[in-house]
């Protein structure tokens, strides 16, 4: 342990050398600057913080260079929300006021504004004290955009096993919402780019019944999951199934996902603001097994995705359902000739589909430490290499897609700066499509 | 509510280079989708790319053509490794790769690894210097100019100089596509997105012509790039998977395989969006923030793509019979 804190240690140390140089933001009549600098609570410059900037219709993310600072230009006056990614904090380092991580400014042009983020022994004692955290290392908060820059002091078989296991984790998580996309893909020939936002509307709804509410996290990720299944149902009785009476044509149909996909993710803005969302504010407990070290609750996420995972498996494989969506999947115009409900189980299918990508949403809300209006857009990219990756319309492609994807992310931040992970996630897609087309255990036919 | 304002501004946003360079890129794209039927849904990494290497090249002192140059190369190299993949795929597979390699340019160019290149993720200002070379160009004396309501500088960022040059290359752009939708290599490209067996039946390279359609386009889209950070700055997020959104639906908007439709699409969609903007603003409702104002409008883009896709697919200018969107 003292090794890996050690090692954590020289890998904060060691990142800012090259953010260093970051040009800082000069405000000029076409620019306008929002900045500010981070200390920790015994003054020392907070390095590698990770903030999102708001507004103007864009999110910026920055991460604070070797003096603490950072700043972000932009070019349309107007109120912006800085927001900051509590995981990303120094080791044993806690907002001052845990419960407000963000900020709105009034940005002009060729000025400067500050939003200003304190750190400290939290005043309001909602928090647990920061020594309880001690164990947790900044980096290892796998938030979509965990923020330090360097690839990190070294491959030791320490990191190895521990990116392996926050990777098969991940990749699990990401199983629930692809198995969902490519399932719809098989039995209707759809790419949803609106699968993403299913993501988000579970992980928001689990924020909203936990945090405003105020219902036990078990009740809140339950609710938030049939919900979602309910948004998948109303979906498809309110616009996939019209339009596939009105026989538009798939490719249309995508692109009105992709519509879908812009409406739904400025609603959620629209409502819950461009901020990070903390479903659960507790500071998490740390499980140590063997040289791995996790969070208890990404292992229970584990466990619940592999039960559900499974009865999803033993669903398509047993149940009368099951097999009448398979063969759905394998030739609709044959399954409807042979008394199956082609669109009965469309409908099943869509039901089913939301509410695995809700439920992967609240998991990976919680496994991220935070959600925001744009999650799913970050995770539906990774869920289409799965998918794409294990073969287009295959359920057990898609599972075994995700956990590669998943590890591949995780593993990749050994080698390459962990800001770029996904880059080679997504690389590993067009790879696999050079070589083999129709993805690990899809069939030949399918690629046209 | 003031009118004037809200409508100079909304008139302004008609001809700002902006829209221009949507425009542009929603006339790459013309090429790959209305032309040639290719799904490509990383225009926006064209643009990123074109804009990065323009600005790179333009701060290690390269003359502005040497620079412009440097963005259409770019342009070419990305197609090329993009289209290799994926063109002797079906259609999906093309956009499901291209989101993602747009994505990963994205992803890569605002890496805090590489902020001595690229700025990492605050990107590259003006202070940096890449738009020095451009402005050095510019005819007009120092100072600004009020034509009619406008009052724009004249040589820098947002300038009437930048204003003339993009829609030049707009014109430019658009007499090209009208071009080559009269020749013979254009009446392939229709062949290749109505009916491929058909052309390669023909002994036609139905992979050499969708190559060349792709590269094509993704220069336009290069090009677009450096008029859209010249009036502001280089910032990988602006050039993300929103822009390539907007420019689908620019382009289903104004209508694919028009010559003008990319234009008119720009035009309209970035005033109305303005015009809804402001007038949010400015009606000051108790329960939109103006933030949330931006939402809304983006809203209203992602609905206006749905509802064009299915009640009228060829947009405005295009004509429902020449084009079927649903190619294979």
């Amino acid at each position: 342990m003292l090794a890996l804190v050690a090692l954590l240690a020289l890998v904060v140390h060691a990142g800012p050398a090259s953010a260093a140089t970051a040009a800082p933001c000069t405000p000029d009549a076409t620019t306008g600057c929002v900045l500010g600098t981070i200390k920790t609570a015994a003054g020392e410059p907070a390095v590698g913080v990770v903030l999102t900037v708001e507004g103007g219709g864009e999110s910026v993310e920055v991460t604070t260079g070797a003096d603490g600072t950072w700043s972000v230009p932009v070019t349309t006056a107007g109120d912006y929300t800085v927001s900051i990614d509590p995981a990303t904090l120094p080791e044993g380092e806690t907002l001052r006021d845990p419960s407000v991580t963000s900020r709105t400014v009034k940005v002009l042009l060729n000025s400067q504004s500050r939003a200003l983020f304190a750190l400290g022994e939290p005043t309001g004692g909602a928090t647990t004290s920061p020594t309880s955290g001690a164990s947790a290392a900044p980096d290892d908060g796998p938030g979509p955009t965990s923020g330090s820059s360097t690839s990190g002091g070294g491959v030791t078989g320490k990191r190895v096993a521990q990116q392996l296991a926050n990777g098969l984790v991940f990749g699990l998580l990401l199983a629930l919402a692809s198995v969902g996309l490519s399932l719809i893909y098989g039995t209707t020939g759809l790419s949803s780019f609106a699968h993403g936002e299913q993501v988000t509307l579970g992980a928001i709804l689990a924020y909203f019944f936990v945090q405003t509410v105020g219902l036990d996290l078990w009740l809140a990720a339950v609710l938030a999951t049939l919900l979602g299944a309910a948004s998948g149902w109303l979906q498809d009785a309110g616009i996939w199934r019209p339009l596939r009476r009105k026989r538009i044509g798939l490719t249309q149909q995508m692109i009105v996902t992709i519509g879908l996909s812009m409406v739904l993710q400025y609603l959620f803005q629209f409502l819950l603001g461009g901020g990070r969302l903390r479903i659960d504010t507790t500071n998490p407990t740390r499980v140590s097994i063997g040289p791995v070290s996790l969070t208890q609750q990404a292992i229970v996420s584990a466990g619940i995705a592999v039960v559900v995972l499974a009865a999803v498996a033993a669903f398509l494989l047993y149940s009368r359902t099951g097999r009448a969506t398979r063969a759905v999947s394998d030739n609709p115009a044959l399954a409807a000739a042979s008394g199956i409900g082609v669109e009965r189980v469309i409908r099943i299918v869509w039901t089913g589909a939301a509410g695995l990508a809700a439920l992967g949403g609240v998991l990976t809300g919680l496994y991220f430490q935070s959600t925001a209006w744009n999650m799913g857009g970050t995770v539906l990219l990774l869920m289409f290499a799965a998918v794409t990756l294990g073969g287009l319309g295959t359920a057990w492609g898609a599972l075994a897609g995700s956990i590669v994807i998943g590890v591949v992310a995780e593993m990749s931040s050994l080698v390459i700066p962990s800001d770029m992970k996904y880059a080679g996630a997504l690389l590993i897609l067009i790879l696999v499509l050079l070589v083999r087309p129709q993805g690990i255990l899809g069939r030949r036919d399918r690629i046209g | 509510m003031d009118w004037t304002r809200i409508l100079t501004n909304v008139a302004g946003e008609a001809f700002a280079p902006a829209t221009a360079a949507y425009a542009l890129a929603a006339i790459g794209l013309n090429v790959h989708f209305g032309m040639t039927g290719l799904l490509n849904f990383g225009q926006a990494g064209f643009v990123l790319l074109g804009a990065y290497s323009y600005a790179i090249t333009a701060i290690a002192g390269w003359p502005f053509w040497a620079s412009v140059l440097a963005a259409i190369a770019s342009a070419v190299v990305f197609g090329i490794v993009l289209g290799i993949p994926t063109l002797k795929l079906r259609g999906d597979y093309l956009s499901i790769v291209t989101i993602a390699a747009a994505e990963i340019v994205r992803i890569v160019s605002r890496s805090t690894s590489l902020t001595e290149l690229t700025g990492g993720n605050s990107g590259l200002s003006g202070g940096d210097g890449f738009k020095k070379s451009f402005e050095a160009l510019c005819p007009f004396p120092d100072g600004t100019t009020t034509v009619w309501l406008w009052t724009y500088p004249n040589c820098t960022s947002g300038s009437w100089w930048l204003r003339v040059a993009a829609w030049a290359a707009v014109a430019i752009g658009c007499l090209l596509v009208w071009r080559w939708m009269r020749s013979p290599w254009g009446r392939v490209l229709k062949g290749v997105r109505e009916d491929e067996d058909a052309v390669r039946a023909l002994g036609k390279n139905v992979y050499g012509y969708k190559m060349q359609a792709l590269v094509l386009g993704g220069v336009g889209g290069a090009i677009a790039g450096i008029f859209y950070t010249l009036p502001t700055a280089v910032q990988a997020d602006s050039m993300g998977r929103t822009m390539t959104f907007n420019i689908w639906t620019i382009l289903l908007l104004g209508g694919a395989a028009t010559v003008f439709g990319p234009v008119l699409g720009s035009v309209l969609m970035w005033t109305v969006f303005m015009l809804v903007k402001s007038v949010l603003r400015d009606l000051d409702l108790s329960f939109i923030s103006s933030t949330q104002s931006e939402a809304f409008s983006w809203m209203l883009v992602g609905l206006t793509l749905m509802l064009l896709v299915i009640f009228r697919p060829q947009g405005i200018l295009g004509d429902k019979k020449e084009l079927a969107i649903d190619v294979r």
